[in-house]
């Protein structure tokens, strides 16, 4: 979780990724932002995210992000 | 002969008037809809007295704003639009500017506006739209229109600071589109997917060619943009079949194996610019795609939209670049060397745009405009203005024009032009910055800052994010001790550029 979390505050270094859920909802992610994350995922975690799960529910907190990549670390 | 853009709409209302002319998920207007609205505003701002003047149209894009858009020309003013996801440094600074004569907005815009130091007028489009139209008003506004006044006003990146203003009048929108459309092929059943906003010229792709042949246009919701799965579901639900898209908008679909899970199914025509489309990502495309037609565009806003195209006519390999083509029907391309001559061919020069397509120039900045709008070198005979583009290119061995490089500090990222200097220019605003200096990683495609002082890296993000579009902020900022220099004094750019592929 805390490389998540460095991750992100890389992109935004001014939202608290802990607490907020609505990245996607207030417009706080985009699309290169999710562009981003999604290399940064594959090349931390070594987990590539497919297109099914590129949706707003997995994107709009740090934890809804967490579980995805758990998820599909193990599958 | 055709002398105004309106023309384009008078024609097609006769022939299509129930038509649906743009549209988005929730509302879609008929020509006659668009046309009738046009002439309201129209009438209402010549009721006003605004007459040739800048008319800022503030509103959320959605397919009123272009009824605003022509009603403004109708008006025989000049639309310029700012939306609000822009900063509002930068509102501001382009109000400045322009000093319009009234800014259109709708409900929720309206109150944005009113925190502007502003104080001219701003009328509400819900209100301007009721107008009963007075046609004698409009055809006098008519009868003394040129083909060569302005409409409209988009503003680009400016290594100063400050962005320019690039007017454009009926003359070179006309001859764009009449040969844009040739080359996509545009007709009455073609259906546009809108994705460039509508402060860019790219969107002219879409809203002026719908107004010439009938076609539609819907406009994609931006968030779409992030969820590929969602953007092709939408593409299909409403048919699309024509896309002008940045190169990123369209490497978002390929890059996570969408195209293996659902395709695009009515999609024939996919034209892409801003930037070099990877031929990896293209050709994942074209296998999911092999009927359809891929046209790669190029252009700057300064010649009103894009000036050269390549339709993709054979297989490409990764590793090849995708030529730009040839240029449009009524436009040269002259390449220029250091001497202003012809370069030998297969040799590096500037790419040079001659023809009707060129715009004005920039509003209110001869300065600017008379260093890139100059006197064409090749002609000593009479005066003839060619517009240097600071692109490098070059023939390829199939006599195909190639884009190489800039020769300034100009970069294409998520498909939008920067000015790495305006991003210098408002870090070294800051308190507490000392000297500052950004650099492109064209690998990582991200722009990275690095800057000396005692202001902290939240400060420098935080404070860019108030003055600078999303697509210009940094994606990395690292502070240093010094700046490193070369030995003539200035900031060594090329020793910062090789600490990129060792530092992170």
């Amino acid at each position: 979780m805390e490389i998540l979390l460095e991750i992100l505050s890389e992109l935004h270094p001014d939202v608290d990724f802990e607490s907020c859920d609505t990245l996607i909802d207030d417009n706080i992610l985009d699309s290169f932002d999710i562009i981003t994350l999604i290399a940064e995922i594959s090349s931390e975690f070594d987990v590539n995210i497919p297109a099914e799960e590129i949706v707003p529910e997995n994107f709009n907190s740090a934890k809804a992000l967490y579980a995805l990549i758990e998820r599909l670390l193990d599958q | 002969m055709q002398y105004n853009v309106l023309e384009y709409l008078e024609g097609t209302v006769q022939a299509l008037p129930d038509k649906v002319a743009y549209a988005n998920e929730n509302t879609g207007i008929s020509f006659m809809e668009v046309y009738n609205g046009a002439k309201a505003i129209g009438t209402f701002l010549s009721s006003k007295g605004i007459y040739k003047q800048p008319v800022v149209v503030f509103m959320n894009k959605c397919p009123e704003a272009v009824v605003a858009f022509f009603g403004v020309v109708y008006g025989g003013d000049f639309y310029v639009p700012i939306e609000e996801e822009m900063p509002r440094f930068r509102i501001q600074l382009i109000l400045d500017n322009l000093n319009p004569g009234a800014v259109i907005c709708d409900r929720a815009s309206k109150k944005v506006m009113d925190s502007f130091d502003f104080g001219g007028e701003v009328y509400l489009y819900d209100d301007m739209v009721g107008t009963s139209i007075d046609n004698n008003a409009l055809g006098r506004i008519r009868e003394r229109a040129i083909d060569t006044d302005p409409i409209y006003i988009i503003y680009t990146s400016g290594s100063t600071g400050i962005p320019k203003g690039v007017a454009a009048c009926h003359r070179s929108v006309i001859d764009y589109i009449e040969s844009l459309s040739e080359v996509l092929g545009v007709d009455e059943s073609t259906v546009f997917g809108n994705q460039t906003p509508f402060y860019f010229d790219a969107s002219l792709k879409e809203l002026y060619s719908t107004i010439k042949a009938g076609a539609t246009t819907y406009i994609i919701p931006k968030s779409l943009f992030m969820f590929p799965v969602k953007l092709v579901e939408f593409l299909n639900k409403y048919r699309i079949n024509t896309v002008c898209w940045v190169v990123p908008a369209l490497t978002m679909i390929s890059a996570f194996g969408t195209l293996d899970k659902i395709k695009p199914e009515c999609l024939r025509t996919i034209a892409f610019g801003s930037e070099v489309f990877p031929v990896k990502q293209l050709n994942l495309w074209r296998r999911a795609l092999p009927e359809a037609q891929f046209i790669n565009l190029y252009g700057p806003t300064e010649a009103t939209g894009m000036c050269c195209y390549f339709k993709v006519d054979r297989p490409f390999e990764e590793g090849e670049v995708l030529p730009i083509g040839r240029p449009f029907r009524n436009t040269e391309i002259i390449l220029l060397d250091e001497n202003n001559r012809v370069p030998a061919r297969g040799e590096l020069g500037e790419i040079c745009v001659r023809g009707t397509s060129l715009t004005l120039g920039y509003y209110k900045d001869f300065d600017r405009t008379a260093e890139v709008f100059v006197q064409n070198p090749l002609n000593d005979a009479y005066p003839e203005n060619i517009y240097r583009t600071g692109d490098l290119g070059r023939y390829n061995e199939r006599g195909e024009l190639v884009f190489v490089s800039r020769k300034d500090h100009q970069v294409k990222h998520m498909g939008h032009r920067v000015e790495l200097g305006e991003i210098e220019v408002n870090v070294n605003m800051i308190e507490g910055v000392k000297s500052a200096c950004c650099v492109y990683d064209e690998e990582g495609k991200k722009i990275v800052l690095f800057y000396v002082g005692e202001a902290s890296q939240k400060e420098v993000a935080a404070t860019l994010r108030e003055r600078l579009p999303r697509y210009m902020l940094p994606n990395h900022i690292e502070v240093l001790e010094t700046m490193p220099l070369t030995t003539n004094g200035k900031i060594d750019r090329k020793f910062l550029k090789g600490r990129l592929y060792t530092t992170y």
